[in-house]
């Protein structure tokens, strides 16, 4: 064997090993380098409850409700569980109806999640606003197809 | 036959100087041509995004950077591999040569990110997997170069640099798939290999004729910096004191 074979083996093993022990570390860690909690892992009580935790989710259409001085509520969803949410200080310029939001705060006593923070989570989706358009009347006909029983294309 | 012979003449630095030097005059060209046409469709050709309009458009300076950061780290770890195998002096070499523009490349991904960030986000910087491991690499490079800088025995800092990149070559598959295995803020992959892109198809163009001009850059000032380390370690030799611009 010649001796740059076996540097080529040791570099192998190496590699390997190190691969093995990273993909370990991060079994280990699962979930925990999640960034954010969603709405259905807070129903199952997965999120910490009595200190700040992250959540994640759409805001629910039709949720938003705007009180005094800067103080809004809104429902986050992931489509099968919602929770409510208070905050009060400057949304950022994306946070909208249906737009993805992750807000940091802890889950208040009346089942309010009480957010100190509240970023904007956008899509990997880009195109020009006439596309956007197209599609959501292409989708709407759809709906409109399917509820009047027609199939949709 | 051929092409063994050729890899192995190319693998010595006497001959790989003068060809090191055509290739960066090209690069250099192609990225000059290319930047120019990629920057004139990124702010006058490509659209305005139905949701966040014109700010969108730091996309096409982030991405490509943040591909090349991981991509010149991939180059890198491959140079340092072949040479701590075969021993070869000119891959070593080429790692070298390439760590600083990796460098710059996420240091650009980074900073351009937090721009992107505060306005979509509302937020500068957020400790999610996809950031928290381009930061990673940044502090990889940064201790690469260190670690090759503070080793005076050339051949001894290959080695010890050699290390430190085939281990934190683990670091790469993590921020690829980070906006895949965990919930970030960071959105997923706008173009991927098997599921194609989710952009629209002029904005796709704009953003990979930036790509290549990043990459033409990159392979143009590592080309001319590879030079200059062959230059720097063989300084002792005939064939550099023989060099035309030597010596004069």
């Amino acid at each position: 064997m010649k001796a740059r074979h076996k540097r080529f083996g040791f570099l192998l093993v190496g590699l390997v090993v190190l691969g093995a022990a990273a993909w370990l570390v991060f079994n280990a860690l699962g979930n925990n380098l999640s960034y954010f909690f969603s709405p259905t892992e807070v129903a199952e009580n997965k999120a910490p409850a009595n200190h700040v935790f992250r959540l994640g989710g759409l805001v629910q259409p039709g949720s938003l409700e705007r009180g005094e001085k800067l103080t809004v509520h809104f429902d986050v969803t992931d489509n099968a569980h919602a929770v409510k949410v208070a905050y009060t200080g400057i949304l950022p310029d994306l946070f909208k109806e249906g737009q993805g939001v992750i807000a940091q705060g802890r889950m208040g006593s009346d089942g309010v999640f009480v957010a100190e923070e509240v970023l904007a989570k956008h899509d990997e989706n880009y195109m020009p606003p006439e596309v956007a358009d197209a599609l959501e009347k292409g989708h709407d006909k759809g709906v409109a197809d399917m509820a009047k029983g027609n199939k949709p294309l | 036959m051929g092409g063994r012979l050729n890899l192995y003449k190319f693998s010595s630095p006497a001959t790989f100087y003068p060809l090191a030097g055509k290739i960066g005059k090209i690069s250099t060209l192609i990225a000059v041509v290319l930047l120019v046409i990629g920057l004139y469709m990124s702010f006058f050709v490509a659209p305005t995004d139905y949701k966040q309009g014109e700010g969108y458009r730091i996309i096409f300076i982030h991405v490509p950077s943040a591909w090349m950061s991981m991509f010149i780290y991939l180059v890198m770890a491959f140079w340092a591999g072949i040479g701590l195998v075969f021993n070869t002096r000119l891959s070593s070499m080429m790692a070298q040569a390439l760590a600083p523009t990796g460098a710059i490349m996420t240091f650009i991904a980074l900073w351009t990110g937090a721009f992107w960030g505060k306005p979509m986000w509302g937020a500068w910087w957020v400790w999610d997997a996809r950031l928290t491991s381009e930061l990673i690499l940044f502090f990889l490079y940064i201790g690469f170069i260190a670690l090759q800088g503070s080793i005076d025995d050339a051949r001894r800092a290959d080695r010890a640099g050699a290390v430190l990149l085939l281990v934190g070559v683990v670091n790469i598959p993590i921020i690829y798939f980070s906006v895949k295995w965990w919930n970030t803020l960071h959105q997923g992959a706008s173009v991927s290999v098997t599921e194609g892109s989710n952009m629209s198809t002029i904005m796709l163009q704009a953003m990979l004729i930036m790509t290549f001009a990043f990459w033409a850059y990159s392979i143009a000032v590592s080309m001319y910096r590879v030079r200059a380390i062959i230059l720097e370690r063989e300084k002792d030799t005939r064939w550099v004191s023989e060099l035309p611009e030597i010596r004069r």
